[in-house]
């Protein structure tokens, strides 16, 4: 690929057919650092993290007052409603991806949010998981690292969905209040979010953390929980309850933290985000994301340099990652996950909507639903978990699909260099040239090599 | 995906991109266009086989005159073709031989766009000829209609047309198929990936089309009968069919897409029922196929090819051709059927005579760049 085809595919969500070329495609990409609008127009009509959280603790407060009889019409009567603020917001999403004109940026808040997964196949998370990208992820994938991950582990969806606003230090005194009184409660200690900070967000899997490190990451964290359902939340979104929290100190990876309530688990994440495993991993991520499956050694280490260098300051990372030659080998290495390969089609075609309803069946029918990647792990980054049969005759029965809507409104001959500048191969220009109809010619650059990968 | 491929993919090319486009007129008559995207082989549809240079030309690629169904003393139809010829014999099918549009190139897209604005070149004229042949006629209150998710050039134009597309048709078809399959042959990655996804849905090159083509083509025809057989329904209907570009594996594939397209006649002729006897059918392509077969098993761009009427109104049981022949000299440019006579001329006076239009205001809306081309007369039962 040419430059300008890298700069617009590899590190952007596509060309737009009236975008004009960047002239120095460097300098684009890190001109978008400064464009970039944490909250664009799709977004803006979406309901805020607030608002969310309020209909959640509405509901919670209902179904403990409502009878016996009536508590899962309540709950049926929540899940109807998440999903249709799902809906709004996948389509808020989709719409973002298909105006943006900083790509690149936008690129990376889907990067961050897939790292920082949350999934929708745990039902409560359904009408949170939009206001998780919107309220944590988008404002701060230009910050620091250390911002973004505490965003994310004080949001409420992630509260909720890896189950830490029900952990409860054993020994604290809402424990022992429980104990005394004879409750029928049997709530303690879960280790859920303390596990996937360690294996998913920060250290990596098998980087040296024990079973003991998550038990007592775990204690730290409890008391980390959601705004009590029984006041209006107003403009909170998590609260840190004392009674909940384990007292003692914690000794995480070998160092020592005074018990300090909230304090102690905001200390072990910064020590967290600090260690080299942290910058390896994300810089092996991220350099998986935008060069190859198998990222280069010296690219992935100069990443973690930056990362440590720099106290994981972000756009230091993507300015690294814009000047690493690795990064514009011409050779494509990247399959796009169906979602890349969704949103450049539709940019292609120079769509600027799509019906919310519409666009979560396409990212269902191509295997990668929106916002439920079915664990914390988030979807796979490789070609081995894309580039499958089935997988690609859904992407040429899409193609076709969307080329007949389009019609020949749409001249392939002509796009084709426009998305692909300098990119299109003779065995594709061929095969465009050589189409039966319009809509043939318009499907076949869809799916043609250099459309699916990256 | 909760789309049978297997059913799907049998539904074969015809079905693939069928969109029905329909337009309402003050009229009993009916006029469906169907388009055959790809340039259909006109020379193995309505087969000279009297001439001897056909057999030589054509070696493997020509059909047996054994097989084929004989109109006549010279031409003979595909034998996939059994309900054209019993219309044939019925008086209701008429076919035209060495026929071509003034375009003279050989690009499908272009092709198709002459064909469908009629212009004399491509790009030319902005809307199409069927939007203008809506025009022409009486209105209705009724506002057009067309079935389609997207509203092709040939019905595109100020006349409005609605669009409606019946939600179960299937979208991909084996001409795509096809061509992604030759997209991917130089790419090992996804060549392999192509290669299993096609062995693990048994849809190979060779195990498509057969009976089911037939029979869900003719559920499309069936279909698209049910709203132009209503008193208060469409008048004007466009079809388009595609997978005719047969540059390799021809026999097989020509078999099946035309088993499909007698499929959809069938289908169109039991649902209108006794609209049937008000009904005009145009089937076209926007060029026919070389006259020697190429080294692939198939046949590359050519010039003129095969026109139909079909229909109860049409006064068929004839063929109309200008027969150019078939050795070297007779030839287009050395290679392809020479054209003898104008598909215009022969677009213009099927819509003037079905609608009781003017002959030359017809011609002269239609192809308003084409001259005066000699109209034909008596295509029609008065």
């Amino acid at each position: 690929m040419s430059t300008p085809a890298i700069a617009l595919n590899r590190f952007g969500l596509g060309a737009k057919p009236d975008e004009l070329l960047p002239s120095n495609p460097k300098s684009w990409l890190l001109s978008q650092l400064d464009a970039y609008d944490p909250l664009p127009a799709p977004w803006k009509m979406q309901p805020r993290t607030t608002a969310l959280l309020d209909t959640w603790l509405t509901q919670q407060r209902a179904a403990r007052q409502a009878p016996e009889g009536e508590r899962s019409g309540v709950r049926e009567a929540y899940l109807r409603q998440g999903r249709e603020a799902y809906v709004a917001a996948v389509g808020a999403r989709t719409h973002s991806a298909l105006q943006s004109n900083t790509p690149f940026v936008e690129r990376l808040v889907h990067f961050w949010s897939n790292h920082f997964a949350v999934s929708t196949d745990k039902l409560l998370v359904v009408g949170l998981a939009g206001g998780f990208e919107a309220d944590a992820i988008r404002p701060r994938v230009l910050g620091r690292f250390e911002d973004l991950l505490l965003a994310v582990v004080r949001h409420p969806t992630m509260l909720l969905y890896l189950d830490q606003a029900q952990s409860i230090g054993p020994r604290s005194l809402a424990a022992s209040r429980a104990g005394g009184g004879g409750q029928q409660r049997p709530r303690g200690l879960n280790e859920n979010l303390a596990r996937e900070i360690l294996e998913l967000h920060t250290l990596g899997v098998r980087s040296g953390y024990t079973q003991n490190d998550v038990t007592e990451f775990a204690r730290a964290l409890t008391g980390w929980t959601l705004p009590g359902d029984e006041s209006a939340a107003g403009s909170a979104t998590f609260r840190f309850v004392a009674a909940l929290h384990e007292p003692g100190d914690r000794v995480v990876l070998g160092r020592t933290y005074a018990s300090g309530g909230e304090q102690q688990a905001r200390s072990i994440l910064h020590d967290l985000v600090t260690s080299p495993a942290t910058a390896l991993h994300i810089a092996r991520k991220l350099a998986r994301h935008f060069v190859a499956d198998e990222p280069p050694a010296a690219l992935v280490q100069r990443l973690a340099d930056t990362f440590s260098r720099t106290d994981g300051d972000l756009p230091s990372l993507y300015r690294e990652l814009v000047a690493a030659p690795e990064a514009w080998r011409p050779a494509s290495a990247k399959f796009k996950s169906p979602w890349d390969w969704a949103i450049s089609s539709q940019r292609a075609l120079g769509r600027q909507e799509l019906p919310p309803g519409q666009a979560i069946n396409l990212m269902n029918q191509l295997g990668q639903p929106v916002w439920r990647p079915g664990s914390p792990a988030g979807y796979d980054d490789t070609a081995a978990t894309w580039a499958a049969p089935d997988a690609l005759l859904r992407r040429v029965e899409m193609a076709q699909r969307m080329a007949t809507q389009a019609g020949d409104a749409v001249d392939a001959r002509s796009l084709a260099p426009r998305v692909l500048p300098g990119a299109v191969s003779e065995a594709t220009a061929g095969a465009i040239a050589r189409a039966e109809s319009g809509s043939t010619a318009l499907a076949l650059l869809l799916v043609s090599p250099e459309f699916l990968r990256r | 995906m909760s789309l049978d491929r297997r059913s799907f993919l049998g539904a074969a090319a015809l079905i693939t991109a069928s969109p029905v486009l329909f337009a309402q007129a003050a009229t009993e008559r009916r006029f469906i266009f169907i388009i055959q995207r790809g340039a259909a082989d006109g020379l193995n549809t309505v087969i000279p086989y009297a001439e001897p240079a056909y057999a030589s030309a054509r070696g493997a690629l020509a059909i047996d005159a054994s097989s084929a169904l004989k109109l006549d003393g010279t031409f003979a139809l595909h034998p996939s073709l059994t309900k054209l010829r019993d219309l044939y014999a019925a008086e209701q099918a008429m076919f035209f031989h060495a026929v071509a549009s003034p375009y003279r190139d050989r690009s499908h897209f272009d092709g198709q766009n002459v064909l469908e604005t009629g212009g004399a070149a491509p790009y030319q004229v902005k809307d199409g000829w069927m939007n203008r042949l809506v025009g022409l006629l009486p209105r209705t209150g009724k506002e057009a209609i067309a079935f389609s998710p997207a509203v092709p050039m040939a019905l595109r134009g100020p006349v409005d047309v609605t669009t409606y597309t019946p939600s179960a048709l299937p979208q991909a078809n084996d001409d795509l198929m096809l061509r992604v399959e030759q997209l991917y042959a130089k790419d090992a990655q996804l060549h392999a990936i192509w290669s299993s996804a096609l062995d693990a849905r048994g849809m190979a090159t060779g195990g498509m089309g057969g009976g089911a083509a037939r029979q869900d083509s003719g559920a499309l025809g069936k279909m698209a009968a049910g709203f132009l057989a209503r008193a208060d329904g469409p008048r004007i209907a466009m079809i388009e069919t595609s997978g005719w570009d047969t540059h390799s594996g021809q026999n097989a594939r020509l078999a099946s897409q035309l088993k499909s397209l007698d499929g959809l006649i069938a289908g169109l002729h039991e649902g209108l029922g006794a609209v049937w006897s008000k009904t005009v059918i145009l089937i076209a392509t926007e060029f026919g196929r070389t006259v020697a077969a190429n080294g692939t098993g198939g046949t590359d761009h050519g010039t003129a090819g095969a026109a139909m009427l079909i229909g109860g109104a049409v006064q068929g049981g004839r063929i109309v051709a200008d027969w150019p022949g078939l050795k070297g000299s007779d030839l287009q440019e050395g290679r392809d059927l020479k054209p003898t006579l104008a598909l215009d001329a022969l677009i213009s006076s099927a819509c003037a005579q079905t609608f009781r239009l003017d002959t030359d205001r017809t011609a002269k809306m239609l192809f308003p760049s084409s001259g005066q081309p000699q109209a034909m007369q008596r295509l029609l039962r008065t």
